[in-house]
């Protein structure tokens, strides 16, 4: 099963700390792979989070295709971020890890924010499938304030791999996944956190429902609703589908993915949409053992899970730091000083949920709404 | 010339018995000539007859031959195709000795000969064709083992459940954000179509008329116990032919679907009786055609039309009931069908789902996609080539139709390509359990895409016993006759059927399918909802059936 750790702070820390909580929970994963997602970036990119960051890996081919691209459709190169590798045995370098920082083409400086980052989504779309059959372009993330980092290998030794430690590379809200290698081949794509339009989402366990979920998604009409390579990737495309396309408050993610009964929706105020809901998204209820973690727009972080989940994740750390783990000894390598007793375990009921800047904790109740 | 004397012709214009399709067997060992079984059997294929004998035999030390000539008692089987012996085995069931047997012969001319007087042959049941059903074919592959253990059957909590009616797309659902919480927005004119959670299982549509008494009651008791003594949301198909009017106006309505056919027959009775319901059906189903017989009407012969169901039809007695094989009033699917799901939906004020029932057919995605279009309709039913029926022409039964598992799959596929797939749902019918794997054969279904499926033929075997099977056993559902009193009306021949034991086994029935459907869905990880297009579950040992149904191939 993956590992998965997240942190969010209102103060600027680096990746190494969930890598470091990773590795504490090494003997749930098989170091197959990492995957990074930082948001409300510090360090160099601090005062450039106005500007969407292309993050990536490309081959020599592939960046040059890459920047002809993004001069064609008027993107322009504002900043570019590369760790400093640092040879280490059995991971493979691939030419080119990036995190560029472009200025939007000059037609769309006044569109919509809401415009803006469809032609983000586009675009990375595009540079997906331009270099996805030769491996040439992978493009995690295109997007303001958020860097996305993937490769295969041992968490830790990747960390050491990209410089991560002596790097500047500092966010507020960080989400690592280790990879523990299942139903498919090792392929970066496959990899979490996964990111799209300002909601990123990882999960562990296995998605049964996995095809009907995606036809349901792939059906849609958004052509961001493609990839799935990993059966993880559903859970964040349906936060984006019911936050962003249907304009869901946050809470109802957990009314979608994992709807009440008809007759446990009495004590609800709201059980008329949710019936409604339950009905029209049905083909979204996960039905499997799973717990995801995930970020929305606006820095909120949370926690939910399937009643089918053996072993909750746990949510826990002290005002201004708090951590969103799937074992307990992550939390505790990540927020050392707390009051354990405070420590929060969610039952199948229950959405943590962590107010942008870690400010506040919430444990929303689904029964009782 | 003369034929010579004591030369008489061979029995030429007769059949032999190899030309009929059983053969009884009867051992005068152990026949006391009781009689019962002659008395029984429902086309008099035995009759009890006297044969004389020669018997030789010799007493004494030395062989003396002596001969002597006996009068004996025999059952014998007739070699007139008109009361050809069915092989329903009722004689064998009342025989006290063991004495008699129906033996299949493969090698009969059955067809040949069934055609007198010019008509063809007819009959109920199903299409007579043992082999294994595509749906007998696909297994659940998908197991979850080490990365996701399977649930526990026995201990987890399961909700086999589906929704009948027209669902909205989300993006269409009339809501609005008070407070960072959703509510219904009352002011929006956005019409919610009603929806029911039903039980995934249904029973299709058999008709009062069609069944004896005991046999609707029973089926009806039972359905009626699963909804308020189990908490199984069973519902049950009414058949053409309306219902008894005591149901119309009782609570007990909600568990049933009332079917509109082309014969409207029992109509004016339910119209009148609408003022007095206290609850609203389950659904309405318009039917169009029929799995067994596509293309045909329905048929109740005349033998079959006594008081009790010529009142509930509104019709005289003793006379052939046939609804024509389209309605009346269908001029185009477009302008018919939607005035038909219209009209239905108005007399019940909108708050009833009504859905037509087609025969599975390669046409069946153009109907498909006009109801996509129409946000009345509340479903489509498709009923593959080997659904049931009680009267239809052999050549209707055994050479038309379209099987149930691609025709169910392409419709669902095509659903998808829509982004239509949770809006109409699709109830899969025709051959589902044909082997007896009710669970299996509708938990396959539901992977392909079915939201519910429907079973006639397999709950008249489940629950009363019916003789028929796929070798044309029995089979005599459109004579009135019989043998177990599931199809008739004759109360010499329905009291042998007792209701009580029928709505016992439907119990028994339903409550076993659905233990076996979880233990289909919990080691496949499904617990909360059906697992409704969840097509990477299923395998096929048939590279082309894979390959057509969109599934995994595995040997
Ligand atoms: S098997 Fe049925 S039809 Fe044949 S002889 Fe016996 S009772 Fe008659
Ligand atoms: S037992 Fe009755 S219902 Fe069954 S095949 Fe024979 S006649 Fe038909």
């Amino acid at each position: 099963m993956c590992r998965l750790a997240a942190i969010t702070s209102n103060n600027f820390f680096s990746p190494m700390e969930n890598i470091l909580a990773l590795e504490t929970m090494k003997e749930g994963h098989d170091g197959s792979g990492l995957g990074l997602t930082l948001k409300g970036l510090g360090g160099e990119f601090k005062d450039l989070t106005k500007y969407p960051i292309m993050s990536g890996i490309c081959s020599k081919k592939g960046i040059k295709a890459l920047d002809d691209y993004m001069k064609k459709n008027g993107f322009r190169l504002k900043h570019i971020w590369t760790p400093k590798i640092k040879p280490v045995k059995g991971i493979v370098p691939r030419d080119y890890y990036f995190a560029r920082v472009y200025d939007y083409p000059s037609s769309c400086k006044d569109k919509s924010f809401s415009e803006k980052e469809g032609l983000l989504m586009n675009t990375r779309i595009a540079l997906r499938n331009i270099g996805e059959s030769d491996e040439s372009i992978f493009v995690f993330s295109f997007y303001p304030d958020v860097i996305t980092i993937k490769e295969v290998g041992d968490p830790l030794e990747l960390g050491e791999f990209f410089g991560l430690d002596s790097d500047g590379l500092k966010a507020k809200v960080i989400f690592a996944q280790g990879r523990q290698n299942t139903n498919y081949q090792i392929y970066l794509y496959a990899c979490h956190p996964f990111f799209i339009q300002g909601y990123c989402s990882m999960t562990n366990g296995e998605n049964t429902a996995f095809v009907p979920i995606r036809e349901f998604l792939m059906s849609r009409g958004f052509t961001g609703y493609m990839g799935y390579n990993s059966d993880s990737e559903v859970f964040t495309h349906i936060l984006h589908y019911a936050s962003r396309q249907l304009n869901f408050p946050l809470i109802y993610y957990k009314d979608v993915i994992t709807p009440l009964k008809i007759s446990e929706m009495e004590n609800r105020k709201d059980s008329g949409a949710l019936r409604l809901i339950k009905q029209s998204l049905r083909p979204l209820c996960i039905d499997g053992p799973n717990m995801v973690i995930g970020f929305t727009p606006d820095g909120t972080c949370f926690m939910v899970q399937d009643s089918k989940k053996l072993r909750p994740g746990v949510v826990a750390g002290v005002k201004g730091k708090y951590a969103l783990m799937s074992e307990e000894c992550g939390v505790d390598r990540a927020v050392p000083k707390r009051d354990k007793s405070m420590d929060i375990f969610p039952m199948k009921y229950d959405m943590v949920i962590i107010s942008p800047g870690a400010e506040e904790v919430k444990v929303w109740n689904q029964l009782q709404g | 010339m003369e034929p010579a004397s004591g030369l008489r012709l061979d029995h030429n214009h007769k059949l032999s018995l190899r030309e009929f399709p059983y053969i009884v067997r009867w051992r005068d060992d152990r026949c006391k000539r009781c009689g019962q079984c002659t008395a029984v059997c429902p086309v008099k294929a035995i009759e009890a007859t006297v044969k004389v004998q020669r018997y030789v035999s010799s007493e004494g030390a030395s062989p003396a031959p002596k001969a002597e000539r006996k009068v004996i008692q025999i059952v014998e089987q007739v070699t007139d195709m008109e009361r050809y012996c069915t092989g329903c085995g009722a004689c064998t069931l009342v025989c006290p000795n063991e004495a008699i047997e129906p033996e299949f012969n493969p090698q009969n001319k059955f067809l040949h000969y069934k055609n007198k007087g010019g008509e063809g042959y007819k009959r109920g049941g199903r299409r007579n064709d043992p082999s294994i059903s595509t749906l007998d074919r696909l297994k659940f592959t998908r197991i979850s083992m080490l990365t996701d253990p399977a649930l526990d059957a026995g201990r987890h909590e399961f909700r086999i459940r589906t929704l009948l009616g027209r669902i909205l797309p989300p993006e269409e659902l009339p809501l609005k954000i008070e407070n960072n919480k959703l509510s219904i927005n009352k002011d929006s004119a956005k019409f919610i179509p009603p929806v029911r959670e039903i039980y995934p299982i249904m029973i299709g549509s058999m008709s009062i008329g069609a069944l004896s008494p005991p046999m609707w009651e029973g089926l009806a008791m039972g359905v009626s116990y699963l909804n308020e003594v189990e908490g199984m949301p069973v519902v049950m198909c009414s058949g053409e032919g309306g219902m008894p009017p005591r149901l119309l106006k009782s609570k007990y309505l909600k568990y049933f679907i009332i079917q509109i056919a082309s014969g409207y027959f029992g109509w004016d009775e339910i119209i009148h009786a609408l003022p007095h319901m206290v609850e609203d059906p389950a659904a309405i189903e318009i039917k169009y055609g029929q799995g067994a017989k596509p293309g045909d009407g329905g048929l109740l012969m005349a033998q079959k039309v006594l008081n009790l169901i010529a009142s509930i039809r509104g019709v005289p007695q003793f006379i052939d009931l046939a609804s024509p094989p389209t309605h009346q009033t269908k001029y185009s699917i477009e302008e018919a069908v939607a005035k038909m799901i219209q009209s239905m939906s108005m007399a019940w004020g909108f708050r009833v789902p009504v859905y037509p029932k087609i025969s599975g057919s390669r046409t069946a995605r153009a109907v498909l996609n006009n109801l996509a279009r129409n946000p009345y309709a509340a479903a489509l039913s498709i009923d593959g080539e080997d659904g049931g029926t009680g009267a239809a022409y052999n050549v209707s039964m055994d050479k038309m139709g379209h099987p149930i598992a691609s025709n169910l799959r392409e419709c669902y596929l095509d659903l998808v390509k829509q982004g239509k797939q949770n809006e109409l749902p699709l109830i899969a019918a025709g051959g589902v359990g044909k082997k007896g794997n009710l669970a299996a054969n509708a938990a396959a279904l539901i992977m392909l895409g079915a939201s519910a499926v429907s079973i006639g033929k397999y709950i008249m075997q489940a629950a009363a016993d019916c003789f028929g099977d796929e070798y044309n056993r029995c089979n005599l559902c459109n004579t009135g006759k019989c043998p177990r009193g599931i199809t008739t009306q004759d109360p010499k021949l329905y009291r042998r059927l007792d209701s009580d034991k029928v709505a016992e086994r439907v119990v028994e029935t339903f409550k076993a399918a659905d233990v076996e459907l979880r233990k289909i869905f919990a080691p496949m990880g499904r617990s909360t909802e059906l697992p409704i297009g969840m097509s990477d579950g299923l395998s096929t040992d048939d590279k082309a059936m894979a390959k057509r149904l969109g599934i995994n191939y595995a040997c």
